[in-house]
């Protein structure tokens, strides 16, 4: 069976000055259609390039990096921003919701760059928005609704282009520990719905939902676990 | 994303920003209202003056010592030209055989007509003319007669009035057969004049007519006349030619040297004007572009800040998958979207502007439709150019760096 995600000798090395940061020091890891993992490690380890680079939102410095069988360490920009449009469904700790839009309009924004076409638009965005249990509040503002219902929204747009893969950045992080394992929940259900998800924490109660915990430390994978999760 | 998503983004900022947007907009809203402002006033002045030239009458020309519309200082050798006199009407009159009339005429300005207790305020044509004078310069009687060629000699003290004259300070009296006085002397009225209305705001009706030779008899023969003569039908070519050879031998101009007298005609008068709205014109393109380029920079400006205050939005737009060109479309949009919200204010402003002036001046309101093409056309172009930049500058954010952006 072919790897959903193969990373293979992954490295990314910045300049600062004439300094060289190490953030990643050759990287592999390969995850498969359907499975739930998290990522973990302490701030300064390189989850977050991992991350970025897992993400499409960063090329490596060098190795390559598969993502359903289609080599993306080596795209440009555009293509790039192909592969997030119709692959990738980021959720980020601070939900990144456009503040003026409706819950509705920031579900739709990935179907937009899609060229999907206005009036279908709609459609598959209220089904996104389903899915998260948030149809009724779909014409409300980011600023109308709490937390949790943002990272819902969020979620419904990560969702809304039937991603490869859900990323998922610190999700809880912005959230009071009830609303976080509510949200958790959410991302429990998407998993058992077939859904493929990545979640990047520090949080051991929030690793602990996935299937697998992998440990960044200092640019390499200290370990990586399987957990029974019965 | 289509256009409409990109106007319905601006359309956003638009009303989020009211203020901003205002001031922003204010540099293309001034610059298309001057545009059209001034173009639909350029336009009326010359419609109407067109109008107004047309009623005297095609075949009519004039001389006179210097040029009708005087841009600048005089030359030397026009201020030096001997001024023209009776005896050169009587030449023309004597040997021209290819015109009907001709006339001389003398004025002086600024007279106080009164009668009785009543006077005019002192800002009368004083003409002096001789028995063609009306005849020549299409003025009709309304009531009363012209003077005759026998008071004409005699140096009559008769008077026609206009009709601003008439209304001032006759108010309730025939006029007919009453005395006025004009700088102590007593006129006696024999006619009036018809009314001719308004040139370029000015009353043609605050005239006063007397007898050529009445008027040298009292003011001196120190000032140059003016003859008006009226060509056969269509031959105002050939009596043009005529008159100007005539006056060329009697004022003894050497050949090969130019006339020393003026020869003017609706048409010489219309191209002059023509001349001064064209600079009129240039002035305004200028004065106009240099509004709308202040406003371009401010678009620029604004754009620049938009572009920074919404580093996360193109961070989150690039994260879910927006291309350099969507979110380059995107901006331009806008910047285009916001000039053109400007421009269309500005052009209804001018509008307004230009029917406003038009009524103050008592012109018909003219709207050139190009002037509304160019003031659109030019702020959406100013849209593009000066939106380029910061669009350019959105587009080529990184996305991680963009999402880290507080």
């Amino acid at each position: 069976m072919q790897h959903l995600i193969h990373l293979e000798k992954i490295t990314k090395t910045y300049k600062i000055g004439t300094i060289e940061v190490h953030a990643l020091r050759g990287v592999d890891l390969d995850i498969q259609s359907n499975e739930y993992i998290s990522i973990m490690g302490p701030s300064g380890s390189g989850k977050s390039t991992l991350m970025n680079i897992i993400g499409c939102l960063d090329t490596p410095t060098s190795g390559s990096y598969f993502l359903d069988d289609e080599l993306v360490s080596t795209m440009d920009d555009n293509k790039l921003a192909e592969v997030r449009n119709r692959k990738i469904g980021f959720v980020f700790q601070t939900f990144n919701l456009l503040p003026r839009a409706t819950a509705l309009h920031n579900v739709e924004l990935p179907l937009i760059y899609s060229g999907i076409h206005a009036s279908n638009r709609k459609t598959i965005a209220e089904e996104a928005l389903e899915k998260v249990s948030l149809s009724d509040r779909k014409n409300h503002r980011p600023n109308e609704l709490s937390g949790g219902q943002r990272q819902r929204v969020a979620i419904a747009r990560a969702l809304v282009n039937n991603p490869s893969l859900i990323l998922a950045d610190e999700p809880t992080g912005n959230l009071d520990s009830t609303t976080g394992k509510e949200i958790m929940t959410v991302f429990d259900d998407l998993h058992k719905a077939g859904n493929t998800i990545i979640l990047v924490t520090h949080e051991k109660e929030v690793a602990q939902h996935a299937d697998r915990i992998v440990h960044i430390l200092d640019g390499n994978i200290a370990e990586d676990i399987q957990v029974n999760n019965s | 994303m289509n256009y409409n998503e990109g106007f319905k983004l601006a359309w956003q900022t638009v009303k989020s920003n009211k203020m901003r947007t205002f001031l922003t907009t204010l540099g293309i809203v001034i610059g298309v209202t001057s545009v059209i402002g001034m173009m639909s006033i350029i336009t009326a002045l010359e419609h109407h003056m067109i109008n107004a030239l047309s009623g005297v009458g095609g075949d009519i020309f004039w001389v006179q010592k210097y040029p009708a519309v005087q841009m600048g200082h005089l030359s030397k050798e026009i201020r030096m030209r001997k001024d023209l006199k009776y005896s050169h009407v009587e030449a023309i009159r004597n040997r021209a055989k290819k015109i009907r009339a001709v006339s001389a005429e003398i004025a002086t300005y600024g007279k106080q007509i009164k009668y009785q207790d009543k006077a005019t305020n002192p800002n009368i044509l004083l003409y002096g003319g001789d028995e063609y004078w009306a005849d020549v310069n299409g003025r009709f009687i309304s009531e009363g007669r012209f003077f005759t060629k026998e008071e004409l000699y005699r140096k009559d003290y008769v008077a026609l009035l206009g009709a601003d004259v008439t209304e001032k300070i006759f108010p309730f009296t025939y006029p007919v057969g009453e005395y006025v006085k004009i700088d102590g002397i007593r006129f006696k009225v024999i006619g009036l004049i018809e009314a001719q209305g308004k040139l370029l705001g000015n009353s043609r009706d605050n005239l006063v007519v007397i007898p050529f030779n009445t008027f040298t008899k009292s003011y001196g023969e120190m000032r140059s006349i003016n003859i008006a003569v009226k060509a056969l039908p269509n031959q105002i070519v050939q009596g043009m030619d005529e008159v100007t050879g005539i006056l060329r031998i009697v004022r003894k101009v050497p050949p090969g040297t130019p006339n020393d007298f003026e020869v003017i005609t609706q048409d010489s008068i219309m191209d002059t004007l023509k001349n001064l709205t064209g600079f009129v014109f240039i002035a305004a393109v200028v004065i106009c572009g240099i509004a709308l380029l202040v406003g371009g920079i401010g678009i620029m400006n604004i754009m620049l800040v938009a572009v920074t205050e919404r580093t996360r939005e193109i961070g989150i737009r690039k994260a879910v998958g927006a291309k350099k060109r969507h979110i380059l479309n995107q901006f331009l949009t806008e910047s285009i979207g916001i000039c053109l919200f400007g421009g269309l204010i500005g052009v209804l402003l001018g509008i307004l502007i230009g029917i406003i002036i038009a009524g103050a001046l008592k012109l018909p309101p003219t709207i050139p439709m190009w002037s509304v093409f160019l003031g659109v056309g030019f702020s959406l172009m100013i849209g593009l150019v000066f939106g380029v930049y910061p669009a350019m500058k959105a587009a080529r954010l990184d996305p991680i760096e963009a999402l880290r952006w507080e």
